[in-house]
C-alpha cells in the first residue's frame, strides 16, 4: 500500500520526515530503513491531524482559543482545554481520512495478521522540547480492532490539548499554528521479555558500554517503573559483560483480550531467572551498535523479545539527551612531545 | 599473634611478636631486615605479591638484590620525581615493604628536570637500548651458565699443575660462590632497568583510558596493548606443539595421567623412530623454553619445567586428548591480532573529540612501545636465570651435604648467603688444611630448627598491613607494581572487620560469571589436587601455572593487579578471574561452593 498526505508507512518515511510523522514515526522509519526490524506499522501524519481540525474549526475555534490563553491562568486554562478535548474526541474523522486509516488498518491485519495494535502519539516539536514532551503524550497499548484504533487516534491529538501541554506551549510562546500531531499505528508485540536500552552508561556518561534493563512480559512494566528490572552493562566494543544484576521480577504486564493489558505475578521459577540469555543480550549490543552509528549519536531504545519467534524487535530509538547536551571537553591534549603524557603518572599530580 | 588496630590502620610492628619457638629463625634475616621501634611510624604491607610463603634465611637474597636495583634505578638512575626506593623488613618469614615517597615540592622538581633527561632518552631510544639489554641478558646467562661446578678432588689434578695454574680448586669455591650471587645482583639491575618506565608508559594509557571511558575494565585496556606473541605464552605453546607432535609421530597413548615423565621418556626411548623423534623435539623446546618455573622465581624450591617435568608432562594428556578429538591448538595469532586492532579502533572511535583521539594515539603508541619489555623481561630474569642461579647454589650444596654439613642438599637453602660463604669457607681451609671442617657440628641443628620454623610460619596468617594508614597512596612504584590503592586498603581493612560477610572483593582481571568448588592451592606443590571444574583460590596466581587453566573453571588471588601475568592468561583462556582480594586463601574454606564474578571483581561464598 502506497504512502500518501494521511498515511506514510514505515518503510516510505525517516527523520527527515519528522515534521510530517513526528519524532517517533520518524525515528522507527529510519530503524527500519537502517535495516532493523521494527514490529509493522504506519504513521497517520500531520496531514490527517491539519485535515481533522480543520473540519473541528468550521464548528468551533480550537487554535485561536488556545492562542489567547495566558499560560499563568491555570483556571481559564482547564477550562477551554476540557471543552476543546471533549470536541476532539467527539468530533467525526473526514471521510478522505477515515477511508485511508481503515484502509491501511486492514492492511496491516493481513499483512500482520489479526493483530491487536499499539497507538502512540508521535510529536512533531524539536528534540529538547520532545524531552519534556515525551511524559505529556500518550501510548495505547493492545488496541484490539479498528473502531478503539480510530478512537485512539482522536486520543492521542486530544493529548495536545491537555492543560500540561497547553501551558507548556503557552508560557515558551511556542506559535499554536505550528501545532501538529502525527500518531503511530504499529502491531503489538507479543513479548517474552522486553526493556530498555542506552548506547552509555546512564550513570557515567561512558560512550563505551551498552546498558541493558529488561524485565519478563511487555515492556510497559520496565518503562513504568512498576518492576527492578534485570541489568547487564555490555562492553560496546568488546561483548564483555561486565555487570550482570539479576534481579527479582515478581509482576510482569500482559496483554488482556479486551484490550490493554493487565498485571500478573511471574511464575515462580523466573522470578529469579534472567530474562535474556547471554547471546541475546549479545544481539542486542548488536543492534545498539548499529542504530548508534546510524544516528551518529547515543541512543536510548526500547526492545523487545517476541515470545513466539524469539525474534528482537525494537519499538523505539531517540536520541539519549542527559549527558549529550553535556559539554564535552577533551580528556586529554596532543602533547608537542608525547613523552609528557608520562608525567601524569611519575609527575605526582595525581 | 595479631594486637587490636591502631585508631586508623593496621596493628604496629613491634605489636607483631615472633611466633614463639621460632626467635633462633628469625635471628638469621640480617639486622637490616628486622623491625625497629621507628618504623612504627610508616606504612608497611606485606609483599605477599612476590613472597606469598615464608621464605627460607638464603631465599631472602631475592627480596635484596631486588631492592636494591629497585631503588637504585627510582633512587639514582632515572630519578623518579615522586618516590625512592622500598625498603623491607622481615619477620615470621614474611617480607614487609614501605616505599620512600617524595613530598618536598622544590625536591620533586629538581627531581622533574632530572627525570627527563633520564627516562625520556630511554624513552626515545626505547628500541635500541632494549636490544641492547637482550645482548646484555644473553651475554649474563652464558656467563652464568658457563661458571664451573664446585669440586674438590684429593688431589689438585696433574694438568692444573703442568700448566701452572698456581691457583688451587678451594679457591673456585669461593670464586664461583661469590661470581654467581655477584651474577643474580647484576640480574635484578637490568631486570628494573626499565620496568618503572615501561609500567609508567602503559599506566598512562590507562589513566586516559579510565578518564575518557569511566567503566572500562581493566582487562580491556591490557587486551589493547598486550603483546599476541609474548615470550610468557612460550612454554605453554611450546606443551600444545609437542601435544600435535605426539599425535602426528603416533606416540600419543604412551602419555597417560597417572605414568611419570621418566617411564614416558623411557618408553619413548624404547619406541623406535617415532618415540625419539618426539624427545628430539622436547629437546629444542626444553632449551630455553622449559627454564621456567612453577612458581613466581622467588623460591628455590620453585623448580623449572627443565629440573621436575612432572609439571609439564602432568598437562601432555589433556592437550593431546583436545588434539584428537580435532582442536588445532594453535593460538590464533592472526585472529588475536585483527581483534585488538578492531578494539583500538572501536574505543578511539568513541572519543568525543579529534584532540582525544591525537592524545589517545601518542599515549598508545607509547604504551606499545615500551610493551614488549614489560611482558617480555620476566622470563629471562626470574625464570631463566633464577633456575641457574638457584640451581648453582644446588650444587654447592651437594658439596656441603656430601662433606656432612647438612643431611640434605636442600638444606643449603637454610643458610643466609653470608653464612653460605662462612661454610664455602670454612670447607675451603680445611680442605687446604687435611684438617675436618666444623661445619658438621654447626649446620645441622640450626637448619633443623630452622625447617622447623618455616612450618610453623605457615601455619599462621599474617596481617595484609602495619602501621597507620596513609591518605592517599602516591608512590608511583607501588601502585604500578603492586596495584595497591587507598581503595584496596580499606578493602582489606573491612575485610579484617567484616568477615561474617559472604563476599571477597579484589580487581576485575577476566570477566565472566562462574559457580563450582573452591581448591586453596597455598603452594606449587599442592596444584595436583584441582579437579576439572574447581576454581583455583590461590595467593598468587602464576603464569607457569597456565597449563592448569584448563582444568580449573575460575581464579581467585589474594594479591595481584589485572596486568598480573595470571590475569593475561585467565584471559587468553577465557575464564573468569578476580585478583588482589587481600584474603581469599584466609576467607575461603578449601571444598566451599562458590561464585567468581570476573566482570566486577566479587567472589561470593555460596555455601
Amino acid at each position: 500500500m502506497l504512502s500518501t498526505e494521511v498515511i506514510g508507512w514505515f518503510a516510505d518515511i525517516g527523520l527527515d520526515d519528522r515534521h510530517h510523522v513526528g519524532g517517533k514515526g520518524g525515528s522507527l522509519g529510519e530503524l527500519q530503513r537502517a535495516g532493523i526490524t521494527v514490529p509493522p506499522g504506519f504513521v497517520v501524519k500531520t496531514g490527517a491531524f491539519e485535515r481533522f481540525i480543520r473540519a473541528l474549526e468550521r464548528k468551533s475555534p480550537v487554535r485561536s482559543l488556545v492562542a489567547a490563553l495566558n499560560g499563568e491562568d491555570l483556571a481559564a486554562a482547564t477550562a477551554s482545554c476540557a471543552q476543546i478535548r471533549t470536541a476532539v474526541e467527539a468530533q467525526e474523522l473526514p471521510f478522505e481520512v477515515l477511508d485511508e486509516i481503515s484502509a491501511a488498518h486492514t492492511a496491516l491485519s493481513r499483512d500482520a495478521g489479526e493483530t491487536p495494535v499499539a497507538v502512540r502519539s508521535s510529536a512533531t516539536t524539536e528534540d529538547a522540547a520532545d524531552a519534556s514532551f515525551a511524559g505529556l503524550q500518550d501510548t495505547y497499548l493492545w488496541v484490539t480492532d479498528l473502531k478503539q484504533t480510530l478512537q485512539r487516534v482522536r486520543s492521542c491529538w486530544a493529548s495536545l490539548y491537555s492543560v500540561e501541554s497547553v501551558i507548556y506551549r503557552r508560557r515558551r510562546g511556542l506559535p499554536e499554528g505550528d501545532v501538529a500531531m502525527a500518531v503511530v499505528v504499529q502491531k503489538m508485540v507479543q513479548a517474552r521479555a522486553a526493556g530498555v536500552m542506552f548506547t552509555r552508561s546512564p550513570v557515567t556518561g561512558d560512550r563505551s558500554v551498552v546498558t541493558v534493563e529488561g524485565s519478563w512480559g511487555l515492556g510497559s512494566a520496565v518503562v513504568g517503573g512498576e518492576v527492578t528490572p534485570d541489568r547487564w552493562v555490555l562492553g560496546k566494543i568488546t561483548g564483555d559483560i561486565c555487570v550482570r544484576e539479576i534481579s527479582e521480577k515478581l509482576i510482569q504486564h500482559v496483554p488482556l483480550s479486551i484490550g490493554g493489558v493487565e498485571t500478573v505475578a511471574v511464575a515462580e521459577d523466573l522470578c529469579r531467572a534472567p530474562c535474556l540469555s547471554d547471546e541475546e543480550l549479545q544481539a542486542l549490543r548488536t543492534l545498539a551498535r548499529k542504530v548508534e552509528r546510524h544516528y551518529g549519536r547515543p541512543q536510548d531504545i526500547e526492545w523487545a523479545i517476541e515470545q513466539r519467534t524469539n525474534a528482537i524487535l525494537l519499538l523505539q530509538s531517540r536520541p539519549e539527551t542527559v549527558w549529550s547536551t553535556r559539554e564535552s571537553t577533551p580528556v586529554a591534549r596532543p602533547s608537542e612531545n608525547p613523552l609528557t603524557h608520562v608525567m601524569s603518572i611519575f609527575g605526582g599530580k595525581r | 599473634m595479631i594486637t587490636p588496630l591502631s585508631p586508623r590502620g593496621f596493628p604496629l610492628p613491634s605489636s607483631l611478636q615472633v611466633i614463639p619457638g621460632t626467635e633462633g629463625a628469625q635471628a638469621a634475616y640480617p639486622y637490616y631486615t628486622q623491625f625497629s621501634e621507628s618504623d612504627d611510624n610508616r606504612f608497611w604491607f606485606y609483599n605477599s605479591m612476590h613472597f606469598p610463603e615464608p621464605m627460607s634465611a638464603f631465599d631472602m637474597v631475592t627480596a635484596e638484590a631486588a631492592y636494591c636495583a629497585l631503588g637504585a634505578s627510582n633512587t639514582r638512575v632515572h630519578c623518579l620525581p615522586t618516590t625512592l626506593g622500598i625498603d623491607h623488613r622481615i619477620i615470621n618469614g614474611r617480607v614487609y615493604i614501605g616505599g620512600n615517597a617524595v613530598t618536598d615540592p622544590a625536591e620533586i622538581a629538581r627531581r622533574t628536570e632530572e627525570f627527563q633527561k633520564r627516562a625520556f632518552y630511554y624513552y626515545a631510544n626505547w628500541e635500541k637500548l632494549y636490544a641492547q639489554w637482550r645482548e646484555k641478558m644473553m651475554k649474563l646467562i652464558q656467563d652464568a651458565q658457563a661458571l664451573p661446578k664446585p669440586e674438590l678432588p684429593e688431589f689438585e689434578p696433574l694438568a692444573h699443575v703442568h700448566a701452572g695454574r698456581g691457583v688451587a680448586s678451594n679457591h673456585y669455591l669461593l670464586d664461583t660462590y661469590q661470581k654467581t650471587l655477584e651474577g643474580y645482583f647484576r640480574m635484578w639491575h637490568h631486570h628494573f632497568e626499565f620496568l618503572l618506565l615501561g609500567y609508567g608508559a602503559y599506566l598512562t594509557f590507562f589513566g586516559f583510558c579510565k578518564k575518557a571511558f569511566p567503566e572500562i575494565t581493566d582487562q580491556t585496556i591490557a587486551r589493547m596493548v598486550a603483546g599476541i606473541e609474548a615470550e610468557i605464552f612460550r612454554p605453554d605453546d611450546e606443551l600444545r606443539r609437542l601435544a600435535r607432535r605426539a599425535v602426528e609421530l603416533g606416540v600419543d597413548t604412551v602419555f597417560q595421567q597417572q605414568v611419570s615423565a621418566d617411564d614416558i621418556i623411557r618408553t619413548l626411548q624404547q619406541s623406535g623412530e617415532s618415540g625419539r623423534s618426539w624427545l628430539e623435539e622436547l629437546e629444542t623446546s626444553r632449551d630455553p623454553w622449559f627454564n621456567i618455573n612453577v612458581g613466581d622465581g622467588f623460591y628455590h624450591y620453585h623448580r623449572a619445567w627443565n629440573d621436575d617435568l612432572s609439571m609439564p608432562f602432568a598437562c601432555l594428556p589433556e592437550y593431546i586428548r583436545r588434539v584428537k578429538s580435532g582442536e588445532s591448538l594453535v593460538r590464533p595469532i592472526e585472529k588475536l591480532r585483527a581483534e585488538r586492532k578492531e578494539i583500538i579502533e572501536g574505543y578511539r572511535e568513541l572519543l568525543n573529540t579529534d584532540e582525544d583521539r591525537a592524545a589517545y594515539d601518542q599515549m598508545i603508541a607509547l604504551a606499545h612501545r615500551v610493551f614488549p619489555y614489560v611482558e617480555g623481561h620476566k622470563f629471562y630474569c626470574e625464570h631463566w636465570y633464577t633456575n641457574l642461579f638457584f640451581n648453582k647454589i644446588r650444587e654447592f650444596g651437594g658439596l656441603l651435604s656430601a662433606q656432612g654439613f647438612f643431611p640434605a642438599t636442600e638444606d643449603v637453602f637454610q643458610l643466609t648467603h653470608y653464612e653460605l660463604e662462612m661454610a664455602i669457607i670454612d670447607l675451603m681451609t680445611s680442605w687446604s688444611n687435611g684438617s675436618a671442617p666444623r661445619g658438621p657440628a654447626q649446620w645441622p641443628k640450626i637448619v633443623a630448627e630452622r625447617r622447623a620454623a618455616i612450618v610453623e610460619w605457615a601455619k599462621h596468617v599474617t596481617p595484609p598491613a602495619l602501621g597507620p594508614v596513609p591518605d592517599v597512596i602516591d608512590d608511583p612504584a607501588i601502585v604500578m607494581l603492586w596495584g595497591i590503592t587507598r581503595e584496596s586498603l580499606d578493602n582489606w581493612l573491612r575485610a579484617d572487620g567484616g568477615a561474617d560477610s559472604n563476599e571477597v572483593r579484589g580487581f576485575a582481571a577476566s570477566s565472566g560469571v562462574v559457580e563450582g568448588p573452591a581448591r586453596i592451592v597455598k603452594s606449587a606443590d599442592e596444584i595436583s589436587r584441582l579437579k576439572k571444574g574447581d576454581i583455583l583460590v590461590c595467593q598468587i596466581t602464576n603464569p607457569t601455572w597456565a597449563p592448569i587453566f584448563q582444568t580449573i573453571v575460575a581464579a581467585v588471588s589474594d594479591i595481584g593487579g589485572s596486568m598480573s601475568h595470571a590475569a593475561i592468561v585467565a584471559r587468553e583462556y577465557g575464564l573468569p578471574a578476580v585478583v588482589g582480594t587481600g584474603n581469599a586463601t584466609a576467607r575461603i574454606k578449601d571444598g566451599q561452593r562458590i561464585r567468581v564474578d570476573g566482570g566486577r571483581g566479587i567472589v561470593t561464598i555460596l555455601d
